[in-house]
């Protein structure tokens, strides 16, 4: 099936998968969201518990995505991983450290003789929650504004500021996106315990928190949107490779794939019609419509920067050396076995759903939290 | 070729090492408690006595205290690949980020999304539905650790690949062969058994603690008991496999397997060293093989049987390696540095060739790394191309020696223990071998340094290669300052540590809280 595909054809399959993960881990990004507001939605010992107890029966989904999210990157589009992770040093491990400190914060916080006190592994939740998002919507804004690398002829790359990645930070859209992501998770994340923690206390609070935070995040997308729809792309001859600037491309690749015009558009508007009923009814389910919309604007926004020959990750210090799906992606033998293992993907989202549904049959209360065999 | 600092090369390799032998704390018990508590849980499920439930829950969280660790180190090491590795990343990207993919698509969400259900199912789904969650957490824990393995396995012995000169990296090309290489079959049985014989010493030391408390005598005892015929059965296959692995390192790193019997010189029907002291520093490589050692034992001819499966065989030594052997038909170390220089050359040549728009050089070029001569006789040793001194090419032998002969040692006496702890527990008598209850406490650690060990020859007798005589690991690190290496290091230093500490202090309180009534 898969091997009869061109090259071309598995390499925007790939693309897709890459861009459909990253959507799925933005939006799994609620779980970071959510850790950021422990202390402002929670008053009391007991409601910070139901808090990070909501919020810690999913913190491994988020990870898993993460992880898978590295791991199909490496396999599909390995000069990227061998030009991004090794020459944006300190971003990727300012990220990784970030992600450390979660892993083991929620089994570790409320355990007795856990040597740092569970006040530091509410820090670590904070740290990754708010560093984390911002990080890593930072990192992808480079997939629009490029970064500073060079590739030789035999494919290795060079890394051409001592910044190691942290000069990304100095391009506004850059951090735009990373403000971005971080509102909406925390948005999401805020949607979610609406959806999943049963009290009295909790819930107005927050409403609150989620008008305070509503109204920057609509600053910064709007700001990042208008940033990309006006600015030059990096856009590459399908016959001869070489890349050159391209006034309005992000727009222009919007334009010539209407349908992912429409996601980005359908996705935008799920997300705000999540927010009028978080914000103006008493509506409690809000929270998969931000999340269904949260992948749909994800996805096409990486579409746009990966398709209708564009450079997903460009060189602002030698433009040739930019990368794009055709020049840094695995052989066309494996990404037909790839292709082959994504057939899983289904039956993994399949059982994933039922988990889900399972553990969150019913919300979370505080008298579940002296009850459950297991709390964090 | 670029001058390479060594300094990076040395602070990255720490930093690589640091991260695998920490993550490789928690893995193991991961991988072999998990078994545990499913067997456990599995009688609880038939018989519905409620003691059985009650010891699936103590063993339950302390794998998830160990769990969570080893997670975190664990994200590490996949990214370290792109991060510290990057040259490497490209060179076999196509290959080695598969099993990766697929470790996380097939193994990570299996472990992830039911472990969820294994600890806040208890009350939400029903009994079988739990049971089935336990089983798939243990097989995911398996599966991740396979597909890890395949990919080590590769770097160790390199098939199913084929160098493509115009993206300058190797491709896969038969997935199969990368799969079920014999090399990747026996490490994955290898190295999950070694899991499995860990956690089993975990739980039977624990349990041996609270015999020693005189207090959940009965938890302890059926714990034992499960523990200890897992174990068994689980150091069975270890020797089994470690026979196996000796055969294909024989076959494919002669050099590492010299370096971890500390044979400078070859000769025919090779004993084995039972027990040794070496002599003299590896650079020394000339002396007889007889002189290398202050002190030993052997077996005799047993290392040409273990190696070639004939009690007269030849086994190469350091030096054979080294100088070469026109008897034996073992070409030197120079000679291969030069057949590695010369296929690197054609590779730049034909680069040359095409930026000059030289299409005739170019496709003659290209045309000889799909030549089974020029592939055998020259890409082979491509790696060599790389190395300016034979002597990098020994690996650091007492390490691999010592490291090689403490873990043969080890392997054979938890075997010994886990017939002890059948025999007490089939007579009854656990509760009166005190000394049987200390010693099982003591052979905790011995079990982690065991599988430590198991790494370091692993690792450090494969020496100087990233990928067997294809890219040596100096070529494959990523060009940074090695003073940012040397941060990154210290922070991940400090940062595990203090997680360390913080799991064994959690772990050993809630040891001491033990087990409770009704499993909450």
């Amino acid at each position: 099936m898969f091997e009869n595909l061109s090259h071309l054809a598995l390499q925007q399959y790939w693309w897709v998968i890459i861009s459909l993960l990253a959507s799925f881990l933005v939006f799994l990004m609620f779980v970071q969201g959510g850790q950021t507001l422990i202390y402002t939605l929670g008053k009391t010992s007991i409601e910070k518990t139901m808090l990070v107890n909501a919020l810690g029966r999913k913190w491994e989904f988020t990870f898993t995505t993460l992880v898978t999210f590295g791991g199909a990157f490496f396999a599909s589009f390995p000069l990227f991983y061998a030009t991004s992770f090794g020459g944006a040093y300190w971003v990727w491990m300012a990220i990784l450290f970030c992600f450390i400190i979660q892993a083991i914060a929620y089994e570790y916080r409320s355990k007795p003789n856990n040597f740092l006190g569970q006040k530091t592994y509410d820090i670590f939740l904070f740290i990754n929650g708010a560093l984390g998002t911002i990080l890593i919507g930072t990192a992808v804004g480079t997939f629009f504004n490029g970064a500073m690398f060079s590739v030789n002829e035999m494919n290795l790359s060079q890394w051409e500021t001592s910044a190691r990645g942290l000069e990304a930070v100095l391009n506004w859209h850059n951090v735009a996106l990373g403000l971005t992501v971080f509102f909406l998770a925390r948005i999401s994340g805020i949607l979610y315990f609406i959806r999943n923690v049963d009290d009295d206390n909790i819930l107005p609070r927050a409403r609150k928190h989620l008008l305070y935070n509503t109204i920057p995040f609509l600053v910064v997308f709007l700001a990042f949107l208008t940033g990309l729809l006006l600015k030059d792309g990096f856009a590459y001859h399908p016959e001869t490779g070489l890349v050159s600037m391209e006034p309005f491309k992000y727009l222009h690749n919007l334009l010539s794939m209407p349908l992912v015009m429409l996601f980005l558009i359908s996705g935008t508007l799920l997300v705000l019609f999540a927010l009028y009923r978080g914000l103006f009814t008493t509506a409690t389910q809000s929270f998969y419509y931000a999340g269904a919309g949260t992948v749909m604007v994800v996805f096409s926004l990486f579409l746009i920067a990966g398709f209708n020959h564009t450079c997903y990750y460009p060189s602002v210090f030698d433009l040739q050396s930019s990368l794009h799906i055709e020049n840094s992606s695995s052989s066309h033998y494996t990404l037909t076995v790839m292709s082959y293992v994504s057939l899983l993907v289904p039956f993994v989202l399949a059982y994933i759903i039922y988990a889900w549904s399972a553990i969150n049959k019913k919300k979370i209360n505080a008298s579940d939290m002296e009850n459950e065999p297991h709390v964090y | 070729m670029d001058a390479i600092d060594f300094s990076l090369v040395n602070w990255s390799r720490g930093q690589f090492a640091l991260t695998a032998l920490y993550h490789w704390i928690f893995v193991p018990l991961t991988l072999g408690i998990t078994f545990i508590i499913a067997i456990m849980e599995t009688i609880y499920v038939r018989t519905g006595d409620e003691e059985w439930k009650k010891a699936t829950k103590f063993w339950m969280i302390l794998f998830g205290i160990n769990f969570a660790i080893g997670v975190a180190t664990g994200l590490i090491l996949e990214f370290e690949f792109g991060t510290n590795w990057s040259n490497y990343s490209w060179f076999v990207g196509d290959i080695f980020g598969a099993p990766l993919a697929i470790e996380g698509i097939m193994a990570f969400f299996l472990e992830s999304t039911f472990i969820a259900i294994m600890f806040f199912g208890w009350n939400k789904v029903s009994k079988k539905v739990h049971l089935a969650s336990s089983w798939l957490v243990a097989i995911g824990a398996s599966l991740s650790a396979l597909w890890i393995l395949v990919a080590n396995a590769w770097m160790q012995s390199p098939v199913g690949m084929q160098f493509n000169p115009d993206t300058a990296r190797n491709e896969m090309v038969k997935f199969w062969d990368v799969l079920f290489s014999p090399v990747a079959v026996n490490k994955f049985l290898h190295t999950i058994s070694s899991g499995y014989v860990l956690a089993s010493i975990f739980v039977i030391g624990v349990s041996a603690w609270f015999l020693l408390q005189k207090r959940n005598i009965l938890f302890a005892r059926r714990s034992i008991l499960v523990a200890a015929i897992f174990g068994f059965v689980s150091s069975i296959q270890i020797i089994a496999t470690g026979d196996g692995s000796a055969r294909q390192v024989a076959k494919i790193q002669p050099m590492k397997l010299a370096a971890m019997e500390g044979l400078y010189k070859g000769y025919e029907g090779v004993g084995l060293v039972a027990i040794g002291v070496l002599s003299q520093p590896e650079e020394n490589r000339g002396n007889e093989g007889n002189k290398d050692f202050y002190f030993r034992i052997e077996i005799p001819k047993f290392l040409s049987y273990m190696a070639n499966g004939s009690w007269n065989a030849f086994v190469p030594g350091i030096k054979d390696l080294i100088d070469g052997n026109s008897e034996r038909g073992i070409i030197s170390a120079a000679e291969k540095m030069e057949r590695g220089k010369y296929a690197r050359n054609v590779l730049s040549e034909l680069k040359k060739a095409k930026e000059r728009g030289d299409m005739e050089t170019y496709e003659d070029l290209t045309l000889r790394f799909s030549d089974e001569t020029f592939i055998n006789e020259y890409f082979r040793y491509f790696g060599y191309g790389f190395v300016d001194d034979p002597a990098r090419l020994i690996p650091n032998v007492p390490l691999s020696f010592y490291s090689f002969h403490l873990m043969v040692g080890l392997g054979f006496y938890f075997l010994l223990f886990f017939i002890l702890a059948i025999f007490y527990a089939y007579k009854g008598s656990l509760e009166r071998r005190k000394w049987f209850q200390r010693l099982a406490l003591l052979t905790i650690p011995l079990a982690y340094l065991a599988t430590m060990l198991g790494w370091i020859v692993a690792e450090m007798g494969r020496q100087p290669w990233v990928i067997q005589d294809l890219m040596p690991t100096f070529s494959a690190v990523t060009r940074l300052d090695s003073t940012t290496v040397q941060i990154t290091f210290w922070l991940f230093v400090i940062i595990f540590t203090a997680l360390l500490i913080a799991e064994v202090k959690i772990m050993t309180k809630q040891i001491k809280i033990g087990p409770k009534e009704g499993g909450n």
